[in-house]
């Protein structure tokens, strides 16, 4: 068992002939991911390594290849045509790499998705892994071990920093979403939750959160109410002055909300261990299964 | 992005918000023809920084206010030499103060009542919301504090907008009379517009007022710019004033680096924006100060590095500087040439060094350490970021190697 994506999962990549599509693309090949096809608008009929077929449209690509999720590299003026594009084909998991989709391009696409099929991870996200069995998006293959821990997380890199952390000491991993730094984005932090709450191989979650926003305030609440599994947290951005974007566009404290401490003390009360360094989330959960 | 007043009039005015008549002006004989064009005896003269509490404000050759009433346009003239030029210290800007190089002289209007008006987008719904309040001219946050039933909150629909009934809707609870309910009207449907036309992320309107004369008018305006939206709108770019911005930050934006400055004496340069927050907060955790936030990306070229090395080691109040990647898309022997490149080249400048504390993991994390072990640079290594973090407090410490 595992969230998401396995190893049934077929793989479509949006934008697969790009310099950055192609490359992650392969790099998803390498490492066991079934990619079945690609998709390059007027660039239909070509082969993606010698064997995996370009079509023009996703629809295309949906109908003859039975392709259950896109991993999306298409530049960020045209990403959100992208995402609605996926969900009008009726893709199962739609994970979109991009960063940099104006706000309210995104603002539309959620709009658009209501009463659709389609799941949406990211924006501007690293994507999903299950380890040993498929991986979607930029995320180094290599640091991972299939086991038992799920992470969610805002952060690409501060993701890397834990499931490395954590295969160091022996735990894998069941899955790790990488759920995009985006105001607006497709799996909040508490979707996420949800999943590895049901998800049975799931026993213990990493929560790597960041500034701005009340999502892990809101997954804090679920958290206490319905999650029995051991939880460990961490948040970034305590020291981060007020007003400014943090690189990514979701990280902004506004207005004395989406702060550190506001998140700190919410997940506290949810009885989640908090890692007071990032250097401390492997061990912090490792703790809490003793 | 920040812009300036007048420029946010200018923009209303295009959107056709009703605001009192103002005009730009660089020199004091400008200001002087600006405010004999209005007409009228009721003027005001308002210092153009970026930054907030400028009323209150004070100049450092000792005049105070960088707002000011006039009765003439020649004391517009008077006003207008007084403050350009100079250099306005406010809460805001720190004790450095911040040149005045404009002035905005606007018609100054008699007013009845005081209002808050915004709009936002809600990260909850995904939507649009406009926060309206009968608590004008106040900071919103204290409103929210001290009078949470003074505040409305509308949600707008993402992709119908903003609604008739919803703008007379809001009219009545900001209590504004019958035959305000128009022009009341207009205005915010004019501002919602410019709301989504400009990818705005916010528009504040602090205060929204009624004049003594019964019109309805947004008197100060505050716009933030989605980052990621600029690229569609140069006329909004055409806005970005150099000299209101952390010079080291212009620097940093030449070279697509994700740079923020601050004013600690370590300087970070990691690899993602979480990353890089999260080595900020552990070198506060060991009692040290970050000089700033430095996000390198995923796909950085050695002449980034370098030059993002430049701009660490242009602060002077830098005392040393944590490095700290895991190669991911990003190869660490990349980062460490670049690392050595940029040292290499201060050394031969004879320039100024600082300890410097690198921390690499990931993807080609052996290459990389070889390169900086054989470079023979006087760097201290770090074997995981609670290390790094420790031994770069302990260097700023030192001060020296």
């Amino acid at each position: 068992m595992s969230v998401l994506v396995d190893k049934n999962t077929r793989l479509l990549v949006q934008g697969i002939t790009g310099k950055a599509g192609g490359f992650h693309a392969k790099n998803c090949m390498d490492y066991g991911t079934n990619v079945v096809a690609g998709v390059t608008p007027a660039r239909g009929g070509e082969l993606f390594e010698g064997k995996v077929p370009v079509f023009d449209t996703v629809s295309e690509a949906r109908t003859q290849t039975g392709a259950n999720a896109t991993m999306i590299f298409v530049p960020a003026e045209f990403a959100a045509d992208s995402i609605m594009e996926a969900v009008d084909a009726g893709i199962e998991l739609v994970v979109c790499i991009t960063e940099g989709i104006p706000v309210l391009d995104m603002m539309r696409v959620k709009e658009g998705m209501k009463g659709k099929r389609s799941r949406l991870i990211g924006p501007n996200c690293p994507g999903i892994i299950t380890p040993g069995q498929c991986k979607i998006g930029i995320m180094p293959g290599y640091i991972h071990k299939p086991g038992k821990v799920g992470v969610v997380s805002r952060s690409g890199t501060l993701t890397y920093e834990a499931v490395w952390q954590l295969t160091q000491r022996g735990y894998g991993q069941s899955t790790v979403i990488g759920i995009g730094g985006d105001p607006i984005n497709g799996t909040s932090q508490l979707e996420a939750i949800q999943f590895f709450n049901g998800d049975a191989e799931t026993e213990a979650i990493i929560m790597i959160g960041e500034i701005g926003g009340t999502a892990e305030e809101e997954a804090a609440a679920y958290i206490k109410a319905h999650v029995k599994k051991p939880v460990a947290a961490f948040i970034a951005g305590a020291t981060a002055p007020p007003g400014r974007r943090m690189g990514h566009a979701g990280a902004i404290v506004s207005g004395g909300k989406g702060t550190a401490a506001g998140k700190i003390a919410a997940l506290e009360d949810a009885g989640i261990a908090i890692a007071r360094t990032p250097g401390e989330m492997g061990d912090t959960l490792i703790k809490q299964l003793k | 992005m920040n812009i300036h007043e007048y420029q946010a009039a200018e923009l209303m005015e295009k959107f056709g918000v009703a605001t009192p008549r103002g005009r730009v002006a660089n020199t004091p004989e400008e200001a002087e023809a600006a405010a004999r064009s209005f007409g009228t005896n009721n003027l005001v003269v308002k210092a153009q920084i970026h930054a907030g509490g400028r009323g209150k404000g004070t100049f450092t050759n000792g005049y105070k206010g960088g707002v000011q009433l006039c009765k003439t346009s020649s004391q517009v003239r008077d006003v207008a030499a007084s403050m350009l030029g100079q250099t306005l210290v406010t809460k805001q800007t720190g004790a450095a103060g911040r040149v005045v190089r404009k002035v905005m002289v606007a018609e100054s209007k008699e007013i009845e009542r005081e209002l808050y008006f915004a709009i936002l987008i809600d990260r909850a719904t995904s939507a649009p919301v406009i926060v309206a309040s009968t608590k004008g001219g106040m900071n919103i946050e204290e409103v929210a504090e001290t009078d949470p039933d003074a505040i409305v909150r509308e949600p707008i629909h993402p992709t119908l907008g903003l609604q008739a009934y919803q703008t007379r809707k809001l009219a009545k609870l900001l209590g504004l009379s019958s035959n305000l309910m128009r022009p009341a009207g207009k205005l915010f449907h004019s501002l919602y517009n410019l709301f989504i036309k400009c990818d705005c992320s916010m528009v504040e309107i602090n205060p929204l007022v009624v004049t003594k004369g019964g019109e309805v008018m947004a008197l100060d305006a505050k716009f933030n710019f989605d980052d990621n939206a600029l690229g569609r709108h140069p006329e909004i770019v055409a806005y970005r004033d150099l000299e209101e911005e952390d010079p080291r930050e212009v620097q940093a934006s030449k070279f697509n680096l994700n740079y923020i400055g601050l004013d600690g004496n370590i300087a970070c340069l990691v690899n993602g924006a979480g990353l890089a927050m999260a080595t900020m907060d552990i070198i506060q955790h060991f009692g040290g100060k970050p000089a700033n936030f430095l996000d390198v990306g995923g796909g950085a070229s050695e002449q980034q590095v370098t030059e993002a090395f430049k701009i660490l080691m242009a602060d002077k109040n830098v005392q040393a500087i944590l490095v700290n990647i895991f190669g991911g898309i990003m190869k660490c022997d990349v980062i460490a040439q670049g690392v050595i490149n940029a040292l290499r080249q201060r050394e031969a400048r004879e320039e100024r060094m600082v300890p410097l504390v690198v921390r690499l993991e990931g993807t080609n994390v052996d290459a990389g350490k070889k390169l900086l072990k054989e470079s023979n640079l006087p760097l201290i290594a770090a074997d995981n970021l609670e290390d790094a973090a420790q031994k770069a407090v302990a260097a700023a410490k030192n001060g020296k190697h």
